[in-house]
């Protein structure tokens, strides 16, 4: 039973690493597409 | 928890402990993911125009995601099927790795966020198409279709063969004949491809109680069919050449591999008893799977790296 519980555990764990690393991986994105959709010239405009 | 109420099968210590990382990937059906981008990339690279790199990667994310989102729910809906049939009897959900709410909310939560994402990064007609190809699989094909008719995957399949249309909309903004025409050769290529497969298993999808045709109408008004569709696919996977989205190298190819679809549909329709018909049918379905992606990859070399092996003949313009 205290095997269960410790792969339970592990496997939860993991489970939230994973999570982890996709919504990282997801700021990244929206952050890069955002750039890209505004375009190069987004700075350089007149006030 | 969700966990511990699970109880679909024996498998009551992998339900407690939930599921690997590994498993909720499964969930995603890879394989038929890697398709249904690799035709969606096609209809993207052979839209008129160009698309910023990073946007068309995010598309094709979006609508990997999406199509694997489509795959979670059907597993998550079918896994009382999925448990009686030896080819599905080992994924996540029947054999109790994911309990089958987890299946529901990941592929509901994935399809919500993959439509939105392609809206926002590439627009809403793309991001439509993909909603609809998603609500067409699980609700038409999974809920309805599957249990209910032996055309199943005739009409079914209309979902599989959209990708194309939703990458060529993700870059124009549009749509027109020619991302039809892609839609067309998937949704005629999808039946001779899954009735292959179904004469192999037919004992199953009976035990199942899944009306695939060679259960309803029997084996060799399978083969019939798959005969007369493959009569309508060669000829049909010339089609792009003749209107133009396609040069020399892919009429040489269509016709070759059309041509060669046709002889193995012939096999299918000719061997009938023991293992001879197995190995026709087996041969045709492997061989399905690589037409589809040499069909595709010749249109993308084409289109993507400009090479077309010349002009078509002025015969196509008249």
């Amino acid at each position: 039973m205290q095997d269960a519980e410790k792969e339970r555990k592990r496997r939860q764990r993991m489970r939230s690493v994973a999570i982890a690393w996709i919504l990282g991986a997801l700021v990244v994105l929206f952050f890069i597409v955002t750039i890209v959709r505004l375009g190069g010239q987004v700075a350089v405009r007149p006030l | 928890m969700a966990e511990l109420a699970f109880s679909v099968t024996a498998g009551t210590v992998e339900a407690e402990t939930g599921g690997h990382v590994a498993d909720y990937f499964a969930l995603l059906k890879p394989r038929v993911m890697f398709l249904v981008v690799f035709t969606a990339l096609v209809g993207l690279v052979a839209a008129p125009g160009s698309m910023h790199p990073v946007l068309a990667i995010a598309s094709l994310l979006c609508i990997a995601v999406g199509a694997g989102a489509s795959g979670a729910l059907n597993m998550w809906y079918d896994a009382d099927i999925d448990a009686a049939m030896a080819r599905t009897a080992a994924r996540p959900v029947p054999s109790g790795r994911v309990t089958p709410e987890e299946a529901r909310s990941f592929g509901a939560v994935l399809a919500l966020g993959s439509v939105i994402c392609l809206g926002l990064m590439a627009n809403w007609l793309a991001a439509a198409l993909l909603a609809l190809t998603i609500g067409f699989y699980v609700f038409v094909y999974t809920m309805w279709l599957k249990r209910t008719t032996p055309q199943n995957i005739v009409i079914g399949g209309a979902a599989g063969a959209v990708p194309p249309m939703i990458g060529w909309a993700a870059a124009t903004g549009g749509l027109s004949l020619e991302p039809f025409v892609l839609f067309l050769i998937i949704f005629i290529w999808t039946p001779p491809h899954f009735w292959a497969l179904a004469l192999l298993r037919t004992r199953d999808y009976a035990k199942a109680g899944v009306p695939m045709l060679p259960v309803v109408a029997g084996p060799d008004a399978t083969r019939l069919q798959i005969l007369i569709y493959s009569l309508i696919l060669a000829p049909l996977g010339m089609v792009p050449a003749v209107i133009g989205l396609g040069g020399m190298l892919y009429t040489v190819v269509a016709s070759v591999l059309g041509s060669l679809f046709v002889v193995m549909a012939s096999d299918c329709y000719r061997e009938r008893e023991g293992e001879a018909a197995d190995r026709a049918a087996k041969n045709l379905f492997a061989y399905s799977v690589l037409y589809l992606f040499l069909l595709f990859a010749v249109l993308l070399v084409e289109q993507g790296f400009g090479i077309d092996g010349g002009a078509l003949p002025s015969l196509w313009a008249l």
